[in-house]
């Protein structure tokens, strides 16, 4: 420990007067630990990520011998010829991607239509979406699939293992939320703007696109974060919807099937677990802020 | 302003027809295939009554999943909020790097609970345990995900490390609400650190415990993803004469009643029963919301 610095701490801790000397000592120490504490997993998964299967089985806590290793790992999971890796990462991509479109558009719309709607019935309509987020997946899951199934053969579009069908799934499951906290959002924007918009000529729809969606911005962030946090991780609606070796898959089925075919490849299994990672962490970094107040205030409503 | 009707619904319309169509048909029929002999495989369904519902009671592993569900439920109400806690404690103190940790501890939270099942998976056969042994401390020479009376624990330690840094926020914006100028003058009166806490920032602090409490309390419920990638529902347990999976919560035995069994039927059943649990802890958690909105 740097006694120096903590000694410089000391006049700003208003409230150590009274306390133990040591005290500040303590929780310096206690902070480093826990930090380590909570960044060795991550530490694991990179040192194992740069070595062979036979490393690993031999000492998994070893500093790596040769760090290229990690390139001949990913490599050796990008050729892989069960699981295409790649194409899983653009799939999570592509359907992250238009999830969350739809959602934050459509979400947007609704809300702003049951707000502005003084109506008795968008009154419940609304309570309806918010008493909807207490049913969980797990009682409809099984009999989505089979729904899913017979719409499909009815309209003749299929809607499993296909992109529009699971992003279609996301808007049903991803709206409830959204229009929760963008309801909340809207009742606080001035009518008066909304007035404005409509005695200078606009119409009900214009003023919603050019005059209320640039004003939701902040409502926005939150809804993105949450949902995308939650699509981009999601397993078991992807399970459900696209298969585990369906033509479409995402990156959470693509690890599950290298862990599956390849128990106990850790090389593989660990690198496919890092490539998966990195993605969220590097946004983590940019947008740390927006992601932790985002998150956060998703949880208080 | 004069509204047109049509265009609210034209508006309302995408989601409210994703949302019937995703949610509110799938949970209708969901509750009628509960009390058919549905099994995924025979287009003619049945109706069965109550049947389902009177089998899962008298199922050791269901019996067991319930149970074990509470207590992982009940341990991460404890451990989450505790260590979330804590680390918020840490995070506005005047400690160097605070900013760095606060990072640092709600990263576990961003990964899903697949991927950090395989790598805790590998941490407790492989790293653990090798560290274990060549420490020679005899509580960790073998794995703790393959013993039925350390999988829980084990389970929730990971759960603990992913979720309370998400927990610490929600609490490090409750004390940061609270103004400076109250603690100060409570340290000028002599209030020792511990004295502080207990009498003003717990007290203060009550509606961000309400929220974490039941957040907590629904994801550990309601928890899957880790389940499934970190131990798959084992170690084997012999309970009430039966082998049973020690470590299927209730998440997992309805999906592994309806995959790996094909009892689609008695699955959702069992989900059903799931639901209205989750139901009782919301209005539950309503009313207390209500009462104090009262009180204040």
């Amino acid at each position: 420990m740097n006694l120096q610095h903590t000694k410089s701490v000391q006049p700003v801790e208003m409230a150590g007067r009274n306390q133990n000397r040591a005290w500040p000592v303590i929780l310096e120490i206690a902070g480093i630990l826990l930090f380590l504490l909570f960044m060795a997993p991550f530490l694991m998964v990179l040192l194992n990520s740069a070595k062979t299967a036979k490393e690993i089985i031999f000492n998994p806590v070893a500093w790596p011998g040769n760090w290229a290793q990690i390139f001949q790992n990913i490599k050796m999971i990008f050729e892989n010829p069960t699981t295409d890796y790649i194409g899983a990462f653009f799939d999570s991509v592509i359907i992250t991607v238009f999830s969350l479109a739809v959602i934050s558009i459509f979400s947007a719309m609704c809300a702003w239509a049951l707000v502005r709607n003084k109506k008795k019935w968008s009154t419940v309509v609304f309570m309806v979406f918010v008493a909807a987020m207490v049913i969980p997946f797990q009682v409809v899951m099984f009999p989505l699939v089979k729904w899913f199934k017979m719409v499909g053969d009815f309209i003749h579009i299929p809607l499993l293992g296909t992109y529009h069908g699971i992003v279609f799934a996301y808007l049903g499951f991803g709206c409830s939320m959204s229009i929760f906290i963008l309801h909340g959002f809207i009742k606080n924007i001035p009518l008066e703007l909304e007035e404005a918009a409509t005695i200078d000529g606009c119409s009900q729809a214009r003023t919603f696109f050019n005059v209320v969606l640039p004003l939701l911005q902040p409502a926005f962030i939150t809804v993105l974060i949450l949902n995308g946090i939650w699509i981009w991780n999601d397993f078991l609606l992807p399970l459900l919807i696209l298969g585990s070796n369906g033509r479409v898959q995402t990156i959470p089925l693509a690890v599950t099937s290298f862990a599956g075919s390849y128990l106990k490849q850790w090389d593989l299994i660990l690198t496919s677990a890092l490539l998966a990672m990195l993605p969220i962490i590097v946004l983590f970094i940019f947008a740390q802020r927006y992601i932790i107040k985002g998150m956060v205030e998703g949880s208080i409503k | 302003m004069r509204r047109r009707g049509w265009v609210d619904a034209l508006f309302i319309f995408p989601c409210a027809l994703a949302f019937v169509m995703v949610i509110i048909c799938p949970f209708v029929i969901g509750i009628y295939y509960s009390m058919t002999d549905w099994n995924g495989v025979n287009p003619v369904i049945s109706w069965v009554g109550l049947t389902n519902f009177q089998g899962m009671f008298s199922q050791p592993q269901f019996i067991y999943s319930f149970l074990i569900t509470l207590l992982y439920t009940g341990i991460n109400i404890v451990f989450v909020n505790l260590v979330g806690f804590l680390l918020s404690l840490l995070a506005t103190s005047k400690v160097r790097m605070r900013n760095l940790y606060r990072a640092g501890f709600f990263v576990p939270n961003l990964i899903g609970g697949i991927v950090l099942g395989y790598i805790w998976q590998f941490l407790f056969n492989n790293v653990i345990y090798s560290v274990g042994s060549s420490l020679g401390i005899g509580f960790l020479s073998s794995s703790l995900i393959s013993k039925p009376g350390t999988v829980i624990w084990a389970m929730s330690f990971v759960n603990t490390w992913q979720y309370a840094g998400y927990i610490m926020m929600i609490y490090v914006a409750a004390i940061q609400s609270i103004s400076e100028s109250i603690m100060e003058a409570a340290s000028v009166d002599g209030a020792s650190y511990t004295t502080r806490i207990r009498k003003i920032l717990v007290p203060m602090m009550a509606n961000a415990f309400t929220i974490t409490i039941f957040l907590t309390l629904t994801t550990s419920f309601k928890q899957f993803d880790l389940n499934f990638s970190l131990t798959n529902g084992g170690p084997a347990l012999r309970f009430m004469g039966k082998a049973i999976r020690s470590s299927q919560l209730l998440a997992m035995d309805i999906y592994s009643t309806a995959n790996g069994l094909n009892r689609m039927a008695e699955a959702q059943a069992k989900a059903v029963v799931f639901f209205v649990i989750l139901v009782v802890f919301s209005l539950v958690q309503v009313y207390i919301n209500k009462r104090r909105e009262v009180e204040a």
